[in-house]
Order: C-alpha cells, then sequence, then structure tokens
C-alpha cells in the first residue's frame, strides 16, 4: 500500500515473538491493515502488560480507548495501544468485557492508565478494579449515564440553562425543537435491506448494479 | 500596622498548629490557558498535592463524529487543538487514507508537510509568548504574536480560514496554493521570521528572571517521561529523542532534513528551549519544500473518494454524480481499524478509527497529548512554589479543546 500514513518498523517476527511470550494467554491474534492486535483473557491483561514491557520493550503506553459493539455478548471491548520507542513499533492489546465484569486496572505498571481508565470508565461505564482513583473525568459533576455507549442518544437526556428566576443553572430534559435526523445514506445499489418500492415485481437479479448486457454479450 | 494582642491569651509562637489548607487554582485562571480546575493543597506556598479536574470543555467530539460522514467529521478535528488546527486534521486524513489504502500525489503530501510545519510555528508562538507571560515578561509575548498573526493570515490566504482551515482531505488537501502566496511565506521565512523572533528570544533565553522561574523546576527524569505517556517537546525536554516525524514518517517527512532538539535537565527550561529550536527547525522544513515540491495534482484522482473539481462539473455528467454522491452519501470506508500518531506540535496526537464499512466512522478515539501530560501535573508539582505552577503549566503546552475534546 502507498498510503501515506507512519511508517514503523515491519510487522515480521512480531505474531510469533508475542505468541511466545504470553503463549495461552491470546484469544486472538489479528494482523490488519499493517497493525497488529492481540486478545488476552482479562484475568491475565496486567501480567501480559508486563511481559510485553519487559521482555519485548514495548515500554510507552499511549492510549486506552473503549469501544461498544451492543450485539455482541460482551459488548465493550477495551484497546491498549503500546508503543516500544527502542523497537519503533506499535501494537494493541485488547480486553473484552460486559457492564458488570470488571478488567484489571494496569495503574501499577503505567501510572499514565490512570487517567485513560477513568474516562474508559466515564464513557462506557467499563469498571476497572485495582483503580485507587475511579472517579468520572470529563462529564459534569453529577452526571448519568456514559455518553459513549451506542444506546445513548446523541443529544442526551438533560440540557441546562441559566435560570433567572433561581438564579442558578438548573438541568431540565432535552427539548428538542425538531425531531433527531438520522438519513439512510446507504444506496440501494449496495444491498439496502429492503425492498424498493416496485422492485417486488421485477425478477430477482444478482446483488450489484443491473447490467444492459448478459455474460453472453447479447442485450437484454 | 498595629497588632492587638490579648494579655491573656496563651503563647502560640512556634507552637500553632498550621493547617493545610486547599485552593482552587481556576477554572477562570488566566494562566490555565483555557478551563481547568486544580485543587491544589497547600503547605504554605508549597504544593502538597494537586488534583487537576478537567473536561469542562468537554464537547463530546467523538460521539458526534460517529453521526457525521467521514467528510463531515473533519472540521470538529480543527477544533480540538484551537492552536495547531492543521496538526490535527494530519492524523485523521491520514488514518482514513490508511484504511481505503489511498495514494496521495506528491505535491500534496509537501503542501501538508508544508502548512503542518506552519502550524507548528503558530504553536509554538503561542505557547513560547504565553509561556513568558505566566513568569512576568510582556514584551517578547507581543513579538511573537506579531508572527503568529502573520501564520493566520497565510492560513486565510490558502483555506479562506485564519483557525478553522479544514484543509487537509481525505486524498490530499482541498485547493491548491497561489504562487504568490508561496513566495510571500519563502520571504517571510528569510526576513520577517527571523528577526521578530530572534528579537524576542534574545530578551528571554539568557534573561536572568525567566531563568530563576524555569531552571530545574519540575524536574523529569527519562523513567518518569516513558512511563507517564509523554511525547513531544515533554519527552525530548527530558532527554529522549523520539520524534514520529523522523522515526515513523509520513506524508514526505522522510524527505527531510533537519534535526531533533532535547533537552539534558528536563526542566522547564529544557522544554522551553526545545520549542524554541524547533520553530527554527520547522523554518528549515518549510524551506525545503518550497524548493522541493513539485507541480501536480493536490488531490487524489480516485473520484470514488476525492469529489471533483468545479470546472469539470460543468460539463461532465459523471463528475455531476460523484460530487453529488460524494457530499451526500459519502465514501464507504473499508471495515477495519487503525491508530495513526502524528507528531503535533504539543506531541503525539492519536487517531484510533474503527470503521464498520459504511460512510460514517464506528468509532473515532482521539488520543490527546494533554490529557496524559496533564496527568503528571502532580508528580511534576509536588514540593515546588504555588508561583512554579503557572511555569509547569506554561512548559506543557496545554490546550483545553485537545484535553476534554
Amino acid at each position: 500500500m502507498n498510503h501515506p500514513a507512519p511508517k514503523y518498523a515491519s510487522n515480521e517476527g512480531v505474531a510469533e515473538a508475542i505468541r511466545a511470550a504470553l503463549g495461552e494467554v491470546i484469544v486472538d491474534l489479528v494482523e490488519a491493515v499493517g497493525e497488529i492486535s492481540v486478545t488476552v483473557t482479562p484475568e491475565a491483561l496486567p501480567d501480559a502488560m508486563v511481559k510485553l514491557r519487559d521482555d519485548l520493550a514495548y515500554q510507552q503506553l499511549m492510549e486506552i480507548a473503549g469501544v461498544d459493539y451492543p450485539a455482541r455478548a460482551e459488548r465493550f471491548e477495551v484497546c491498549y495501544h503500546l508503543l516500544s520507542l527502542t523497537k519503533n513499533h506499535r501494537i494493541r492489546v485488547k480486553v473484552t468485557t460486559d457492564e458488570d465484569t470488571p478488567v484489571p486496572s494496569i495503574t501499577h505498571i503505567w501510572p499514565v492508565a490512570g487517567w485513560l481508565e477513568r474516562e474508559v470508565y466515564d464513557m462506557y461505564g467499563v469498571v476497572f478494579s485495582g483503580n485507587p482513583d475511579l472517579r468520572r473525568i470529563l462529564t459534569d459533576y453529577g452526571f448519568k449515564g456514559h455518553p459513549q455507549r451506542k444506546d445513548f442518544p446523541l443529544t442526551g437526556y438533560v440540557e441546562l440553562r441559566y435560570s433567572e428566576e433561581a438564579k442558578r443553572v438548573v438541568y431540565e430534559p432535552v427539548k428538542l425543537a425538531q425531531d433527531f435526523r438520522s438519513f439512510d445514506f446507504m444506496s440501494p445499489w449496495e444491498g439496502a435491506a429492503y425492498v424498493l418500492p416496485g422492485d417486488e415485481k421485477a425478477k430477482p437479479e444478482a446483488p450489484g448494479a443491473p447490467s444492459p448486457v448478459t455474460a453472453g454479450g447479447e442485450k437484454k | 500596622m498595629s497588632i492587638v494582642t490579648d494579655e491573656r491569651a496563651p503563647e502560640t509562637t512556634g507552637e500553632t498548629q498550621i493547617q493545610n489548607y486547599t485552593i482552587n487554582f481556576g477554572p477562570q485562571h488566566p494562566a490555565a490557558h483555557g478551563v481547568l480546575r486544580m485543587v491544589m493543597e497547600l503547605d504554605g506556598e508549597i504544593v502538597e498535592r494537586v488534583d487537576p479536574h478537567v473536561g469542562l470543555l468537554h464537547r463530546g467530539t467523538e460521539k458526534l463524529i460517529e453521526y457525521k460522514t467521514y467528510l463531515q467529521a473533519l472540521p470538529y478535528f480543527d477544533r480540538l487543538d484551537y492552536c495547531s488546527p492543521l496538526a490535527m486534521e494530519h492524523s485523521y486524513v491520514l488514518a482514513i487514507e490508511k484504511l481505503l489504502g489511498l495514494e496521495v500525489p506528491l505535491r500534496a503530501q509537501y503542501l501538508r508537510v508544508f502548512f503542518a510545519e506552519l502550524t507548528r510555528i503558530c504553536n509554538h508562538m503561542l505557547n513560547i509568548g504565553s509561556h513568558v507571560m505566566d513568569v512576568g515578561a510582556m514584551t517578547p509575548n507581543l513579538w511573537v504574536f506579531e508572527i503568529r498573526e502573520d501564520c493566520l493570515n497565510f492560513f486565510e490566504r490558502a483555506s479562506g480560514a485564519r483557525m478553522h482551515a479544514a484543509y487537509y482531505r481525505p486524498g490530499g488537501v482541498h485547493q491548491d496554493v497561489p504562487l504568490k502566496l508561496l513566495t510571500d511565506i519563502a520571504e517571510w521565512l528569510d526576513t520577517r521570521l527571523p528577526r521578530l523572533f530572534e528579537d524576542a528570544m534574545s530578551l528571554v533565553i539568557d534573561n536572568r528572571i525567566f531563568k530563576q522561574r524555569n531552571v530545574d523546576i519540575a524536574v523529569v527524569g527519562k523513567e518518569d517521561a516513558i512511563v507517564w505517556g509523554f511525547s513531544g517537546p515533554m519527552i525530548r525536554g527530558s532527554g529522549i529523542p523520539w520524534d514520529l516525524r523522523r522515526s515513523q514518517p509520513y506524508d514526505v517527512y522522510d524527505r527531510m532534513d533537519f534535526e531533533i532538539p532535547v533537552g539534558t535537565n528536563g526542566d522547564c527550561y529544557d522544554r522551553f528551549m526545545v520549542r524554541v529550536e524547533e520553530v527554527r527547525q520547522s523554518a528549515k522544513i518549510m524551506k525545503q519544500c518550497l524548493q522541493q515540491m513539485p507541480e501536480g495534482p493536490i488531490a487524489s484522482l480516485d473520484r470514488k473518494v476525492v469529489p471533483p473539481r468545479r470546472g469539470e462539473m460543468k460539463h461532465s455528467m459523471e463528475a455531476l454524480i460523484h460530487h453529488f454522491k460524494l457530499y451526500t452519501e459519502g465514501f464507504h470506508v473499508p471495515a477495519g481499524e487503525v491508530y495513526v500518531a502524528t507528531e503535533s506540535p504539543k506531541g503525539e496526537f492519536g487517531v484510533y478509527l474503527v470503521s464498520d464499512g459504511s460512510n460514517k466512522p464506528y468509532r473515532c478515539k482521539i488520543r490527546p497529548t494533554a490529557f496524559s501530560h496533564l496527568q503528571a501535573m502532580d508528580f511534576m508539582t509536588k514540593g515546588h512554589m504555588l508561583a512554579d505552577a503557572t511555569a509547569i503549566l506554561g512548559a506543557m503546552d496545554i490546550v483545553f479543546g485537545e484535553c476534554d475534546r
């Protein structure tokens, strides 16, 4: 691929090295779009991180990102992005969890994880056991809910304004002047999930744009 | 002032119990560089503990992006770090291009590097100016803001907007720059920038008061810088020569010849000096871009991603259809996930983009630089005086649009 995105050291041999170092705690190891993602079991996460830091020289934890897949049984994915300064390489370590199961904290390995875990907790409600200071971080004091979950509405539930009568900020349920607009942008030629009006009369064709000629070359 | 004493009161000198007290630094403090509330526990004037409360500028950018097409989400990146808007866009467009496997024409890559470096100068002017003002100097700030004003004028001439440029696009840049702009910037790099900048720095660099306020303040060793996730001038100030432009080059940075300044002590003065030298190196990179920049298209010719030019649409039906499709439905990005980090003026700015194959990002996690730096505020400030907190904060270069998202 000739894309201009950052080029770091090659992935060659890295997957084998990770397999050798972590062993049976690996649930899944994927190499896609030039990046290595390794999923581990949550219980083994702290040990795996220590091994990755000490044996494979991934010294820095740059980011912890949560992702929500509501359709899955374990709906949350927590992605740790590690950077090796000496090998000039990046990998991603993932664990999956649900609303109730805590993920072991790694603040004792990288203190920077403290705020990053707080953010995932704030945004998704993933609990990190062992984090000494698991408070909300980005949302308002006294906020309810976890805004990055896919079932949390974009507009939220409450809005606030300064009330001249009460001489303070008041919270009220969100009132929208018009309904939230969500367009169906998926084009019908790329596999809409419904039958377009009028299409039920035509005889079904293979997916994709209809071709004016048949494979043999004669016109339809 | 007279002191009223009560004869019957017990002798208290030397016996009084002095209690620590807690103060609020911010959220509306001019030296907090935005809306930062720091709950500080003080023992006299010595800082014992700092608890930064962030999120006062949280606008839900990541959530909003999930409801926009890839192109509509781009201007949100300008509004993250509003002091270096183009550096924010850079990570995002590179992430999309990596997922699409999209090739970008050489001229577009040069233009992106060129304006990324101009953004770096612009950002460092703001930081250097406000840092020296936080510790008491006034004049240099006014001078470097002259430079910043020039930079903003250049952005306006290139993109039409002074700050929120939305100039980088997936596949290239939005439009070509006029030749006069490039010659004007070349002249500016040779004359006005060095004169104003070196003048301003000559007032600061060897200034006794400035050194008293910054040298040996908040020393961060190499190990601490690594475990706290530092990047950019913060990690280089601690003596680690780590620069993503050099180690993980993107666009045409691998063709550029520049040096990476590093600090020796890891104090606020080193971090400041790293930024000062980076301005000179950025000017050097910009000059190389001007020398090497080829003619050619400024965006990919893949019409499934990059919309056609207006003139083309006047006579080509195909172009009109492409334009309509791209500005209503947008382009689809193949399913996958990437983490792309670039060297923003403040450090490693990353975008973790998860695509489900549709025209909207499934998840776009933004890795701000300020988040990990500000988290280290507690251990960096511990044991220093209250007045040092502003110097430490100034040397961190924090902007809350980015920190709070």
